[in-house]
């Protein structure tokens, strides 16, 4: 598998996500509620919890396109970030080819008027090669498969080269081989000191490929080492949560933290 | 032959001033139509067209068949609606199709209102369906700076422009150029619109917009090349509309616009993403 780029920098224990009492939602009512933690550079951790738990919106506050209802939610600076979409706004029917696709992911490093240039095209070629599309670039993008337009997202997250790499649900109408290439791809953004955040469904692959966990329930159920996190007894936890709206529920009371400030 | 196709152009300088605003406006028009038609925004295009009436309407009340106090009410009635339909869109519940659709049609009855107050049906039609045979020297130039300004503007957002209709999230989520880009891009319109309106009224301009773009889809699956080929319908249009005009005395923008109509439906037949080409049998199939 071909390089991307040299190795990010170096691991340390410094925070690239500091959440400090984030709330987060829409029309007034929370999805995130009074969320703590830090992400630490390099790590390599997936969100679990049940449907309606919160979680693609916690991704989007630390993206940065929902605004928190309350608290922070702060990206260390100078961070760069790669974001892909549970639901991708993605127009399939538009006129382009998978390499147009793969190249918007040049944007952070060309922004609008800077040419494109001969590096630019050898690293769109190595990242389809590097999610098995080597074949595809010119093939227009309404005719790939479900999973193959997900590996050419994939491709352009590759070409982002983002310290920071937040995906939401990617492995949704995935099929097994094609996990097994994307988790290898997700260990390898790991080893290179990226940090990689990702919202994943199946509680086995988390636990074999990811070190670290959140379970999510509206509010954190729990944080930490993926074996200690993700048991059983958590799992039922996250499950008894109300998942819809209640427009009757209490408004909330400040947090206690406010209270004393 | 010559006499037919030429002569017309060489003998009246009318009619050179007219090919020349009609093959500026292709140029400009054209690509903004393909855009348009892209972001499925083509019937916005015509709603916009509607939107734009009150402030002509208001310059022709004022200073009557002036070019420029319509140009500038046409560009401030037409902002006033893209702006006030895209914040709502963008801030609420409700999608632009609706946003657009209530504004419009406000603005719509406001410009009827007003032209009926003082102008004759006479005018109303002037300003409905323009004649690109009676174009002045303030129309021309306005037509050359709007080519002017939207060519330079599609170069310089290009990128952004594809991006945010390819995949408009994405381009939130590593630049703050996205809404940047929808208004500018509404801008755009409402600028070509206007500058069509002198030429082929402020109903049929949109024709130009949309038609050439939308016969374009059925000829090339590229974006730039989209919007070459709709320049080049465009033009041909245009050419073939002054013609049909001259040589048959009909109204000069209907014309052009017709002529369009017919590209496109010829397009539509016999393009290689036509109907002709799903309709016949296939007989082989490749294996993979």
């Amino acid at each position: 598998m071909p390089a991307i780029s040299a190795n990010k920098k170096p691991l340390n224990n410094e925070a690239v996500i500091s959440l400090r009492d984030l709330t987060a939602g829409y029309n007034r009512h929370a999805a995130v509620h009074h969320l703590n933690g830090e992400v630490r550079r390099g790590a390599l951790m997936a969100i679990v919890g049940p449907n309606g738990s919160g979680k693609s919106t916690l991704i989007k506050s630390i993206v940065g396109v929902l605004k928190p209802m309350s608290g922070t939610c702060h990206v260390a600076r100078d961070v760069t970030m790669a974001y892909l979409p549970q639901q991708s706004e993605l127009d399939r029917s538009f006129p382009a080819r998978v390499k147009d696709l793969v190249q918007l992911g040049l944007w952070q490093r060309r922004g609008l008027l800077s040419r494109y240039r001969n590096e630019d095209r050898q690293r769109i070629t190595e990242a389809l090669c590097a999610v098995g599309l080597e074949e595809f670039g010119d093939r227009p993008i309404d005719t790939l498969s479900g999973g193959q337009l997900q590996r050419a997202l994939f491709a352009r997250v590759l070409v982002q080269d983002a310290d920071l790499i937040l995906l939401d649900e990617p492995f949704n109408a995935v099929d097994e081989k094609t996990i097994r290439d994307l988790v290898a791809l997700l260990r390898r953004w790991q080893a290179e000191g990226r940090t990689v955040v990702v919202v994943v469904h199946d509680l086995d692959l988390v636990r074999a490929s990811f070190p670290e966990a959140l379970v999510l329930a509206r509010r954190p159920i729990a944080w930490g080492p993926t074996a200690q996190v993700v048991t059983a007894e958590n799992m039922t936890r996250a499950r008894q949560f109300q998942e819809a709206w209640n427009d009757d529920a209490h408004w909330c009371e400040p947090a206690p933290a406010l209270q004393e400030a | 032959m010559f006499e037919f196709l030429v002569a017309p152009f060489l003998e009246f300088a009318f009619m050179q001033r007219a090919l020349f605003g009609a093959l500026l406006l292709s140029l400009s028009a054209c690509p903004v139509g393909v855009f348009l038609m892209l972001r499925r925004m083509s019937l916005t295009g015509d709603a916009m067209s509607h939107a734009i009436l009150p402030g002509a309407a208001a310059g022709f009340l004022l200073y009557g068949l002036e070019i420029v106090p319509m140009t500038v009410g046409g560009l401030i009635a037409g902002a006033l609606v893209a702006l006030a339909a895209g914040t709502v869109a963008r801030l609420t519940v409700q999608k632009e199709d609706a946003s657009v659709a209530a504004f419009y049609l406000v603005s719509l009855s406001i410009g009827v209102v007003m032209v009926s107050l003082r102008g004759s049906s006479v005018d109303l039609m002037h300003v409905l369906f323009g004649t690109v045979l009676a174009l002045n020297d303030a129309a021309l130039w306005l037509i050359v700076l709007v080519t002017a300004v939207t060519l330079l503007t599609l170069a310089l957002f290009w990128r952004a422009l594809v991006a945010e209709c390819l995949d408009p999230l994405f381009l939130r989520s590593v630049s703050r150029l996205g809404g940047v880009v929808h208004f500018l891009f509404l801008g755009l319109v409402v600028l070509n619109l206007v500058a069509g309106f002198q030429a082929l009224g402020t109903l049929l301009s949109v024709g130009l917009m949309i038609l050439p773009a939308a016969a374009a889809r059925f000829w090339v699956n590229d974006v730039a090349a989209m919007c070459i080929v709709a320049i080049g319908i465009g033009i041909a249009a245009s050419l073939g509309g002054l013609l049909l005009s001259y040589h048959a005395s009909l109204p000069s923008g209907p014309a052009i616009i017709l002529s369009a109509g017919g590209v496109y439906l010829v397009s539509l037949l016999v393009g290689p993403r036509g109907v002709l080409r799903l309709l016949l049998p296939q007989f082989r199939h490749r294996t993979a």
